[in-house]
């Protein structure tokens, strides 16, 4: 069903017709569900949810080789002296360290572990849209099959609307079937809710997979009301369209606290069709530490320490 | 895979309570006359939790003495600032107790936890916290130079909100320098004895506070007692009537705080997931048991559909039952006679026509529980939207124009309160000039501060609580 | 004989206890010229830091509620209470007064500061209003905070001047830089150990004890300063500090009488906005 034409006055339209955010509303409401209080075999149940969900990270300019060969085998088997534990949903990394994630996660029987890169000038996205192609075919061609992309804020906030939806839908071509498109808005330079309601409708209109809060390398990141906002908006894209679309919030989530309160918030507004790891993935690094260290806790009864996870 | 929420019980190891409790007079428990006893229960298992003082007349006289003596000998004698400073210590002795408090008046009154521990308790401390500043400010407030406290107060509050509406009555009188007897609600005293042992570690003068148990019988004999100055009532419309006749020509003065049948009203640009987040937090936030509930949603008829279907599907997430699970959003029903008249005003609604909807829920077998409902196809015509039902019932009515909206609004004896939906900041200060209401909420719903004076219009009572205006009732303004 | 533990007496920036940048300490001795402490010598750095701590607590206190700041200003109070007896021997040594007299005192300055407590969140509503203008809007008005200021107390007074200058500025969401009582700066010193363990955010309140001559001209030039209490000022320094405070139209008051929220509006700035009523 086509919503949108692609032109700027149908795009206009459509997000004209959205409903506003009344922010004190939506963060009242993110906060409410926050208190919610998981517990014994609802709190294992989520912490493996959660592992399951993470986009284990590394977007460093010092990344290395060995490095990402670290974060893989954390990747598939993130406690060693533990082999119930779930693998994580993705790696993700920038594009030229996708082929070393992909040798290196076949080698250790972590074929079902895909690996996502960054792209179109992550984390800024200011370059041209042939050096964005180009980002994205380099990532495909040597084994992404998830590409998360960044919209142009600069475009958004002047109002170049056309501009930031045919990005995505360039780069949602050359995706094709290869790759599955996740779209980063940057919700901290967007700050208004508003603008994160019509963004998240901008990117599932020019086709995007999943849709995503942060690059993870400003603050704020994936703030609770932002999340929430963006649960109404697949909510809403479903009900409008019959097609689900998924939910990436990234950055900022360090703990099993804030990881369950994520589910929470999935689960209380998109519904828990949302809660797999094909619609909902959590962008982070350290937090996969912190799940481990209250999964031990719920299995031994006591609270483990960091000597008793792995460092990578 | 689905992803239910274990049993997260809030532990009631916290709380001590007594077989049974005496009445609190003059600084100390003591029995009631005759030793008369009735029982307090958990409304969400029945169960009884202690044996509470039935004060007789003979009682109240003791209790209203111990008021008037502490009143001439301590009280108006006390310099303001020291007034201030016990209601400061009670605020934060209240802060430090506040869990305590949340669990008892979760299994007194049969509200979630949640509300308790996130709502009800931070407010009454903020209350007594606000009013302890007033105490030696109040030729500020508006009454005069030299402003009087009347003397001695009777208050008689209710069993929606016991240990706030407790607070919304002792904190202004004694800040302005009256002493109190107060009555609480016959189903929910428990609070207001533990607020007893808060007077007593907080070393407030024996007879300043007095607290009462008993029924109708005993907030009769304080309302018509010679010794009293002044009456504070929160309650039904019905008893606030009766007072208001039983102290005619007495020259006592009354505020009431009575009953309502809020409209909240959305127009077709309101932000709508806020909005459906208002309406529930409107009519089921404690369980519908709040006089200035949206218990008549007036909608925009060109958005009446959609909006409805939100709300379904918002209010199919209300989690009923164990009001000290963490994670319960509708508690219990506070006693048997509540449900019946609940139970009885709503089934007119399935008589009169209108469209009844409830979402799947297992209530418990033990206990008194209604699920959250909603009748649409409702109208002006029917006893459901005159009513007050004081339950999770909301009835949806529906509108053209914005002065159908305000019109049908305020055709109600009621004035209480009213909210408004709309992204336009003009409309909203319209509606709000049009609406005869006391307090009215825009964008938002059942939101209190001790700041925010609160009270209604018409038949929904007389006078304010809280903010500056809501001291005027304690004080003598030269009214007769 | 137990030799007791003497206490250092630095300044207070940003929640923290630094020494002066320069070195500098100066002596202050007791009614009868007894030695007593060697205080810090607060520096124009030293007031420039202060002032940048200040600048960057206030975003965070003036948009706290006022109930969250009233919180604080009592708890404040509660660590007074707490340091009762160590305010009143600084007091009795510096002033030459008696105990007695020491600990009214003391009691005086909890109690304004307790008033002060009460006022965060009344003010607006005294102070503000509705106003009837003539024509389909509604208009109102509502005092706010106004920005850092500089504060000299009344010099003769140990504690309570300084309580009666700082309390109403912070009420009102303001933050402070307090330069204390050049012969007295001991209380100053132990009222920041209040409040650094009263919950106060770092950078609220900042205290320097030094030269008033030296600190005031500084204070009077620093362009991101908004207002000045000059109680404790000579009347060269008062002039002074005005004219060169003209060059940011400093906000510049003189108090004499003590309890009244006039302090306290006298650093806060009105609001008046207007808004249409209609359908």
């Amino acid at each position: 069903m086509q919503l949108v034409d692609g032109t700027d006055s149908s795009i206009r339209r459509f997000l004209k017709q959205l409903p506003g955010v009344d922010q004190v509303g939506a963060e009242s409401r993110a906060a409410m569900l926050a208190t919610r209080s998981i517990k014994t075999a609802s709190k294992k149940w989520a912490i493996d949810c959660a592992i399951s969900m993470i986009d284990l990270t590394t977007l460093e300019g010092c990344d290395t080789d060995g490095k990402v060969r670290a974060l893989c085998t954390k990747a598939v088997h993130p406690d060693p002296t533990d082999s119930t534990v779930p693998s994580v949903g993705a790696i993700c990394v920038y594009n030229d360290k996708v082929a070393t994630a992909r040798k290196h996660l076949d080698a250790i029987g972590g074929q079902s572990i895909p690996v996502a890169a960054v792209s179109t000038a992550f984390p800024s996205g200011r370059a041209s849209l042939e050096v964005k192609k180009q980002d994205t075919l380099d990532a495909l061609n040597n084994g992404a099959t998830e590409i998360d992309m960044v919209i142009d804020r600069g475009a958004f906030l002047t109002g170049d609307l056309v501009k930031v939806f045919t990005e995505i839908v360039y780069i949602k071509e050359l995706c094709g079937d290869r790759a599955h498109l996740k779209v980063i808005l940057e919700t901290g330079e967007l700050v208004t809710l508003d603008n994160v309601r019509k963004a998240s409708h901008l990117a599932m209109a020019a086709g995007a997979d999943f849709i995503k809060t942060s690059t993870g390398k400003i603050s704020p990141a994936a703030t609770a009301p932002v999340v929430l906002v963006m649960l109404e908006a697949v909510r809403d894209w479903y009900a409008m369209t019959g097609i689900r679309i998924g939910v990436k919030p990234a950055g900022g989530i360090r703990t099993t606290k804030d990881a369950i309160k994520q589910l929470v918030l999935v689960r209380e507004t998109a519904g828990e069709e949302w809660l797999t790891p094909k619609l909902f993935r959590i962008g982070a690094s350290a937090l996969l530490n912190d799940l481990l260290m209250q999964r031990m806790k719920l299995r031994n009864g006591n609270y483990a320490g960091p000597n008793y996870v792995t460092l990578d | 895979m689905t992803f239910e929420y274990s049993p997260a019980p809030e532990s009631t190891a916290i709380v001590d309570i007594s077989a049974q409790y005496g009445l609190f007079i003059n600084g100390k428990f003591v029995d009631a006359k005759g030793s008369k006893t009735f029982n307090t229960i958990n409304p969400a298992t029945e169960k009884v939790l202690s044996k509470i003082a039935h004060a007789q007349a003979s009682d109240v006289d003791k209790a209203v003495a111990a008021a008037r003596t502490a009143y001439t000998k301590v009280w108006s004698k006390m310099a303001p600032q020291e007034r201030g400073k016990y209601l400061f210590r009670i605020a934060r002795i209240m802060q430090e107790r506040a869990r305590e408090f949340a669990v008892l008046e979760t299994m007194d009154n049969g509200k979630p936890i949640r509300e308790t521990r996130d709502i009800d308790i931070p407010l009454a401390a903020a209350h007594f916290f606000y009013h302890a500043g007033w105490a030696d400010k109040l030729k500020y407030a508006g009454a005069g130079d030299n402003p009087r406290p009347h003397g001695v107060v009777g208050q008689i509050i209710p069993w929606n909100f016991p240990l706030l509406m407790l607070a919304w009555k002792i904190a202004p009188a004694l800040a302005t320098g009256n002493t109190v007897v107060l009555k609480p609600a016959e189903t929910t005293p428990l609070t207001a004895l533990l607020f007893a042992e808060v007077c007593q570690q907080a070393g407030l003068p024996a007879g300043v506070v007095n607290i009462v148990t008993g029924d109708g019988a005993t907030g009769s004999a304080l309302v018509n007692h010679p010794d009293i100055d002044k009456i504070a009532f929160t309650g039904s419309t019905g008893v606030g009537k009766g007072i208001a006749r039983a102290i005619a020509g007495t020259g006592k003065s009354a505020t009431l705080e009575l009953g309502g049948k809020g409209a909240n009203i959305v127009f077709d640009d309101s932000p709508i997931d806020q909005t459906v987040e208002g309406i529930v937090s409107g009519i089921f936030f404690n369980q519908g048991h709040v006089c200035c509930a949206g218990s008549r949603l007036l909608v925009q008829e060109n958005v009446h559909e959609e909006l409805i279907e939100k709300l379904k599907r918002r209010i199919s997430q209300i989690r009923v039952g164990d009001p000290l699970d963490k994670n319960t959003d509708l508690g219990a029903i506070n006693s048997a006679a509540q449900l019946a008249r609940i139970k009885e005003i709503s089934s007119s609604g399935d008589t009169e026509g209108a469209q009844r909807w409830s979402p799947e829920c297992t209530l418990p077998e033990k206990g008194f529980w209604y699920p959250p409902t909603i009748f649409t196809g409702v109208t002006q015509a029917n006893r459901i939207a005159q009513e007050e039902i004081f339950g999770p019932v909301l009835s949806v009515l529906t509108f053209r124009t914005p002065q159908e909206a305000i019109d049908k609004a305020n055709n109600t004896p009621y004035g209480l309160s009213a909210g408004v939906w709309t992204e336009k900041g003009s409309r909203i200060l319209w509606a709000a000039k049009q609406l005869k209401a006391g307090v009215i909420w825009a964008n938002t719903f059942n939101k209190f501060d001790p700041a925010s004076p609160f009270g209604g219009y018409k038949e929904s009572g007389w006078g304010r609580e809280g903010g500056r205006h809501g001291l005027a009732a304690y004080l003598k303004g030269g009214e007769k | 004989m137990r030799i007791d533990i003497r206490k250092t007496y630095k300044l207070y920036i940003g929640g923290a206890f630094p020494r002066s940048e320069s070195g500098r300490t100066y002596e202050v001795k007791d009614a009868k010229s007894n030695f007593i402490a060697n205080p810090a010598q607060a520096s124009r750095k030293d007031l420039r830091d202060a002032v940048t701590a200040a600048r960057g607590a206030l975003g965070g206190w003036s948009s706290a509620t006022a109930f969250n700041r009233s919180q604080i200003l009592y708890r404040i109070a509660e660590m007074m209470e707490a340091r009762s007896d160590e305010f009143v021997e600084e007091i009795a040594l510096l002033e030459g007064v008696s105990r007695v007299a020491a600990k009214k005192q003391v009691d005086q300055a909890i109690d304004t500061w307790v008033w002060y407590c009460g006022w965060c969140d009344k003010i607006s509503t005294v102070a503000g209003s509705t106003n009837p203008i003539s024509g389909p809007f509604y208009n109102f008005t509502v005092p706010e905070s106004l920005g850092v200021v500089g504060i000299f107390p009344a010099q003769k007074s140990a504690l309570l001047g300084l309580v009666q200058a700082i309390a109403p500025v912070i009420a009102g969401g303001n933050t402070a830089v307090v330069v204390a009582s050049q012969k007295f700066p001991l209380c100053a010193v132990t009222l920041s150990e209040a409040l650094a363990t009263s919950d106060l955010p770092g950078g609220v309140v900042n205290i320097l004890t030094g030269i008033t001559s030296e600190l005031a001209p500084w204070m009077g030039a620093h362009m991101d300063v908004d207002a000045i209490d000059a109680t404790g000022l000579s009347k060269e320094l008062d002039k002074e500090v005005r004219v060169s405070g003209a060059d940011n139209l400093k906000r510049i008051h003189k108090f004499s009488s003590s309890d009244t929220p006039q302090r306290m509006l006298a650093f806060m700035e009105y609001k008046t906005v207007w808004h249409p009523i209609g359908i």
